[in-house]
């Protein structure tokens, strides 16, 4: 069932949680970092990634931030959403990685 | 030069050196895309290395979006000259207006990146600034 009103009601939405592998050559450098964040602004969901399940996480909305991840080639990206459109938000986060930020 | 029609921050780069200026300002259109007004202005008046004022308000028309413009500069003049021609400009446009404390290329790109994201003149100039934080 999808209980929209409850949703807003309580303003709360479930945290969605997913993992890609970088496979970029040079890894999640100055390109990739610029289109990853461009991406996730495109959403009004608050989005994390780390290199590691439990974190530290990141805001994938900072340019700065998320550049100085500088996560290499084959490190996995966790990513953590909520928001009303987090499930397409995350569907375009892991396509993204999962391309190759299309220079892959 | 180069501009794009969009509600989205513009964003000018300053540098002493033309060249400069113009290969940050191709970083920019390469990796951050169209979405964001550009322009660029380098050398001075007679076409050696310096800025000039009158390039700089012709960058700022170019790159003018109502949502404002920040501008990247290099070193000490570049900074001065674009602050006088801010202060050259209509009161209105003024207050839109904003000279980042950040490296010029990497402040461009960072620049460019949040203004794409439809992000306001205030999140622009800070993201960029964030880089020497």
């Amino acid at each position: 069932m999808h209980d929209v009103d409850a949703g807003r009601a309580a303003e709360t939405f479930v945290t969605l949680t997913g993992s890609a592998v970088l496979v970029n050559p040079v890894g999640l450098h100055a390109r990739p970092s610029v289109k990853l964040t461009q991406c996730a602004k495109g959403f009004v969901a608050k989005i994390e990634f780390a290199l590691a399940a439990d974190g530290p996480w990141t805001d994938a909305k900072s340019p700065v931030k998320v550049m100085r991840v500088k996560a290499p080639q084959g490190a996995t990206l966790y990513f953590c959403v909520t928001g009303p459109d987090g499930e397409a938000a995350l569907a375009a986060l892991l396509t993204l990685v999962h391309d190759g930020f299309g220079e892959a | 030069m180069n501009n794009s029609n969009s509600g989205n921050v513009g964003i000018v780069i300053v540098s002493h050196s033309p060249k400069i200026a113009e290969g940050a300002a191709d970083m920019v259109r390469q990796m951050v895309g169209d979405a964001v007004p550009l322009a660029w202005t380098g050398g001075d008046s007679d076409g050696g290395l310096g800025t000039n004022v009158a390039g700089i308000l012709e960058a700022i028309e170019l790159a003018w979006s109502p949502a404002g413009v920040a501008i990247l500069v290099d070193l000490g003049g570049a900074e001065t000259n674009s602050e006088m021609a801010v202060e050259m400009l209509a009161e209105d446009r003024r207050a839109r207006i904003v000279v980042c404390n950040a490296p010029v290329v990497e402040g461009a790109v960072i620049a460019a990146t949040e203004s794409s994201g439809g992000s306001p003149l205030a999140t622009v100039k800070r993201s960029a600034e964030e880089f020497y934080a």
